[in-house]
Formats: C-alpha cells, structure tokens, sequence
C-alpha cells in the first residue's frame, strides 16, 4: 500500500544512527510481521529517484491508540542524509508493508537474535512478537564499537536476556558476536531457534554455526532495491542451487527479505 | 469543454489513451494490479520473454545514479511456457492489451517465439527486443547491425500477423539508419529507447557497481536523448513510433509526443511509483483540458522547429 505519511519524531541516538517515527493505518500496522519493510521516498526530485529500503523496527498504536511505525537507519549517503534532515511533521511517501517476514512457526525453545547496526531493527519487531507470546528470547548484538549496538535498553525491557560483544570492546566483551553466541550454544542443551541480521560477514558466520550443529536459522538479508515489488529483478541474492548451470536467484524484496540460511549460497554471497 | 478524445491507433491496436508501460519495469502486468487500475492506461508490455526460461546475471544488478539508474538483469525471465501456463489467465481477466516483449539467441529463435506468442489470443501485439545491452545473446548483436536487425524483423513478420513493434538500441551510431532497416523489413511501429550502455565506479572498493561491469542506463538523466531520437526517427520513418526513456510525468509524455511519438512508455518510474502510469494519464488529460486541445493525435509531430 502507498501511503504519505507524517513523522512523528526523527531523531539522531547515536553518532551514526537515526530513530524515526510515523504515522500509519490499522491496516498497515496489522501487515506489519516482524522482518517485513518499506520503501521510502525522501523527496519527489529525480535525485535521489528511487526508494530506499528500511526494516520495520516497530509497528503497534502509541499511547494514544493512533497506528504508528518506527524505523532505525543509519546515515550512509544521498537519500539517508536528506532522510536524517527532514523534522516532526514533514511528510514521506511510504510503500509497504513489504516482502516475507520472520517465520514464527518454531514457539518452543529459546529464540536467539544475531545482529548489529541496523540489522537490530527487525530483530526488535520479533523480540516484541516474541516476548508477546511470552516465549524466550536471548539477544546477541554486535558490531564494531558502541555505536553499532542500538536500542540496547529497549530489547531489555521487553525482557529479553542481552550479551553484547564489540571490535573494540567499548560495550560487552572485545570479541566478534559469534563468540558469545558459540558459547551459548555449547553450555545449554535445550532446542534452540537463530534470528539474524546484520552485517553480511556476520550472517554468513551465523549460517555456519547455524549449519554445523543443525539449528534452524532464518536471516533477514539487504540489497540494493529498485521497486521493492518483485518486478525489477535488481535486488537478487544467489540461491544454494546456484551453478554455473542451474543460476538459482531469489529476489530478497518478494522472496524475502528473510530466507532460511540454508536457502543461501553463502560461498556466492 | 468536452472530455478530450486520448485514444489514438497504434499500427491497428487501438489504445485508450497513448500510455503504456515498459518491458521489464511492470513484470507481467498481475504484479501491479494491487497498487493501479490496469484499465487507467493504453497498454502495458510484458517482461522480456525467451523460449527457455533464463536465470538472469549475477548480482548485484543495479545502482542508482544521478537521476537515474543502472541494470544488467540479463532478460531473467520465466519463458514462454511458463507465461503461458501462469500468466494467461490473469490477462484474461484485464481489457488493456497486453503486449508481449520477447527475443531470441537466434534468428530462429526470434521466429519461433513470434509464431508462438502469434498464437495466443490474449497477447495483442508484439515487441521485439533487438537492443538489451547486457547479454551478449538476447538482442543487442541483432540491434546494432541494420542487415542483421532487418534479418531479425522480416523473420518476425513472416511469423505473425499482429501488430509488431520492434524496440531500438540507442547505442549506435546512427540510429536513423537502424529504424529505416527494421521499416522497410515489415515492422509495424518502432520503440524507442532501451538503456543506454553505461558504467558506475565504487571508488573506494576500486571496483565497478555492478558484477556485470556495465549495464543500462534508465530514467529521467536518459531523457533528451531519447526524445533526440524520436524526433530523428518519427521524421525518417512512415510507421508509428512509441517514446520510451525518463518519463516520470504527463509533461515527459506530451514532450515524446510533440517530437513524433503516437505512444509511450512509462518504465523506471514505475519502480519509485507503482501507479505512475495512470498518474502520467490521468495528468495528461487534464493536461488536454486546460490547454484546450481536444484530440490527444492533434499533437503528434506537433513540434515547432520553424523560425520562430
């Protein structure tokens, strides 16, 4: 759905990030799944032209019961930095909700969230689901410094068990996220379900780990987008069945964003 | 005054109003139908089809540039028996013509997907894409050599009776020369343009943006030279010619065809707006009524070049 929407707050909570809010519809918080996004246009020039993708990083009523999402960026270019000027009340042409979200199929067991950056800002919209359901959630948040660890305070509240690690041990331990997640997985014996997104480096780690002691593990991936629709064919990741002979790419805006690991071909990533 | 008459005759097919959308920006046509009335608009082409279905380049394939972007997709496309048995019964149900964009490796295979796409009842015209720039079989070699394209066009014509519209290169020398071959083949109307081969750098990474290297170069940045084109080309040829490249508004639109297009095609636009099209014909109607022109065909070739 197309909407125009009005921001609520767009606010800068770190020295890279932005937290942004607005308005939306009954309908389109509903569409909301946790790991489903949108695609924003920050002005209507032809420069930037297109969109930009953004995960869902909140989407419910505020405390005035008015439909509202929350997205967490960071400032990377043309269309963030235009994006990261624009105040309270300016108005953003929203497309979405958009593409497959995270499947909650597995309620039983602990659910273990991998991310950093913006990568956090999916994870959070499934902790909420989650910590709703009241099922157990464990965050393992990485990145290279403080910086990359966003919202830290917002996943504990909603009573989620967070071990952070950084590159330069300014938060939690100096170690890259798969160390303490590792671990975690070889001190406890009970079923266990992995969430993950992130930096691509990070994920492909994940996946392995994921894949050698044969846990599900679904990640939600980026890409450069065009239409967000399925139609451009632009945003495309390679898929495990991909050889020279049989190619096997899947669009991550309409066949996901969010894949099983195990669906990727991480040698081709 | 009266509702404007928009409708004009596309070498037999009869479209509502001049806008169509373009191959490869509106999949094939069902995707949109949740964000636009498909009825709002003249005619929409479909992705690019093959005989075999095709996987398409590597990622990634796309980036954006000033006003602009770039793609090498490589046709991916689900080929024809898949369009047949998935896609068919959706264009049933739509009474915009749906016009089949295809290609081929070979000659033969360019006659062969004529004579089949002929056969379907629900496909009203076809356009053959002699001009991807992105792989090295699927057009381009056929599109930058007029015995070649003409080569291409006359096996087409032998094939089908539709309507049959061939879509050009700009990436050649002379483009005038390329549009009198595919004319004189047969070809009922000409297209133009598709991408225009261009390349975008990562500097810091010292690498190309894309995995292709090159791709092609859409939207409104590609504009003047695609109505550059039209106008060349609408003055050399006899047949109807169809205006494709940036157009994001009625304005694009009305400019295309002022310079000699009878059509257009709204194409990246449709990617940032999934209802640009019938915007670009709403607006162009009202467009029509405030500047108290009441016949959309009036305007063709109605550029003033004389001494002013």
């Amino acid at each position: 759905m197309l909407t125009e929407s009005s921001l609520l707050f767009n606010t800068q909570i770190s020295p890279s990030y932005w937290h942004a809010r607005l308005c939306a519809s009954a309908a389109f918080v509903r569409e909301a799944a946790p790991g489903r996004f949108v695609m924003l246009r920050v002005n209507d020039t032809t420069d930037p032209l297109l969109r930009r993708p953004f995960a869902i990083f909140d989407a419910d009523d505020d405390a005035s019961g008015a439909p509202v999402f929350e997205i967490l960026y960071r400032v990377v270019g043309k269309a963030t930095t235009i994006l990261s000027a624009k105040k309270e009340g300016d108005v953003l042409d929203v497309l979405g909700p958009l593409g497959k979200g995270f499947d909650l199929g597995a309620p039983a067991g602990e659910h273990l969230l991998v991310g950093g950056g913006v990568g956090l800002a999916p994870l959070y919209a499934l902790a909420k689901k989650l910590r709703a359901a009241s099922s157990t959630v464990l965050l393992f948040a990485g990145g290279r410094r403080r910086d990359d660890i966003l919202c830290a305070e917002a996943f504990a509240s909603l009573g989620v068990e967070c071990h952070f690690a950084t590159e330069d041990g300014s938060i939690g331990e100096r170690a890259l996220v798969t160390e303490p997640l590792t671990r975690y997985l070889e001190s406890q014996g009970a079923k266990a379900a992995i969430y993950a997104c992130g930096p691509e480096g990070m994920l492909r780690a994940v996946a392995q780990i994921a894949a050698r002691r044969a846990i599900p593990c679904q990640v939600s991936l980026e890409s450069r987008m065009a239409c967000g629709v399925g139609v451009c064919l632009g945003c495309v990741v390679a898929g495990r069945r991909t050889a020279p002979q049989t190619p096997d790419f899947r669009c991550v805006c309409s066949e996901g964003p969010v894949f099983d690991a195990n669906e990727i071909d991480w040698e081709g990533a | 005054m009266s509702t404007p008459d928009l409708s004009v005759d596309l070498a037999g097919l009869r479209l509502r109003n001049p806008v169509m959308t373009a191959s490869g920006t509106f999949g094939y046509g069902a995707e949109f139908a949740e964000h636009m009335d498909l009825e709002s608009i003249g005619a929409f082409v479909t992705k690019g089809l093959s005989l075999k279905p095709r996987a398409g380049n590597p990622p990634p394939r796309i980036c954006e540039t000033p006003a602009g972007m770039l793609n090498a997709i490589g046709l991916q496309n689900i080929g024809i028996d898949a369009f047949v048995a998935r896609k068919l019964p959706f264009l049933r149900t739509v009474k915009t013509p749906c016009i089949a964009n295809f290609f081929g490796e070979t000659l033969e295979e360019y006659a062969e997907m004529a004579a089949r796409l002929d056969a379907i009842p629900e496909v009203a015209a076809l356009e053959v894409n002699i001009s991807c720039p992105n792989v090295k079989k699927g057009g381009i070699v056929f599109g930058v050599d007029p015995a070649s394209a003409s080569g291409v066009v006359s096996a087409c014509r032998a094939e089908t009776k539709k309507p049959l519209i061939v879509k050009l290169s700009p990436n050649v020398t002379d483009i005038v020369v390329m549009a009198r071959a595919c004319a004189d083949a047969g070809a009922d109307a000409l297209s133009l343009i598709n991408t225009l081969l261009g390349l975008a750098v990562d500097l810091a990474k010292r690498r190309p943006m894309l995995a292709n290297v090159t791709g092609g170069l859409s939207g409104p940045a590609v504009k003047p030279i695609a109505l550059r084109m039209v106008w060349q080309v609408a003055r050399a040829v006899e047949i109807p010619v169809v205006g494709i490249g940036g157009i994001t508004s009625a304005s694009d639109a009305l400019e295309f065809i002022l310079a000699g297009a009878t059509a257009v095609q709204v194409g990246t636009a449709n990617f940032v707006t999934p209802d640009a099209a019938q915007r670009v014909a709403r607006d162009m109607e009202s467009w029509l009524i405030d500047n108290g022109v009441d016949d959309v065909k009036s305007l063709i070739r109605g550029l003033r070049t004389e001494d002013r």
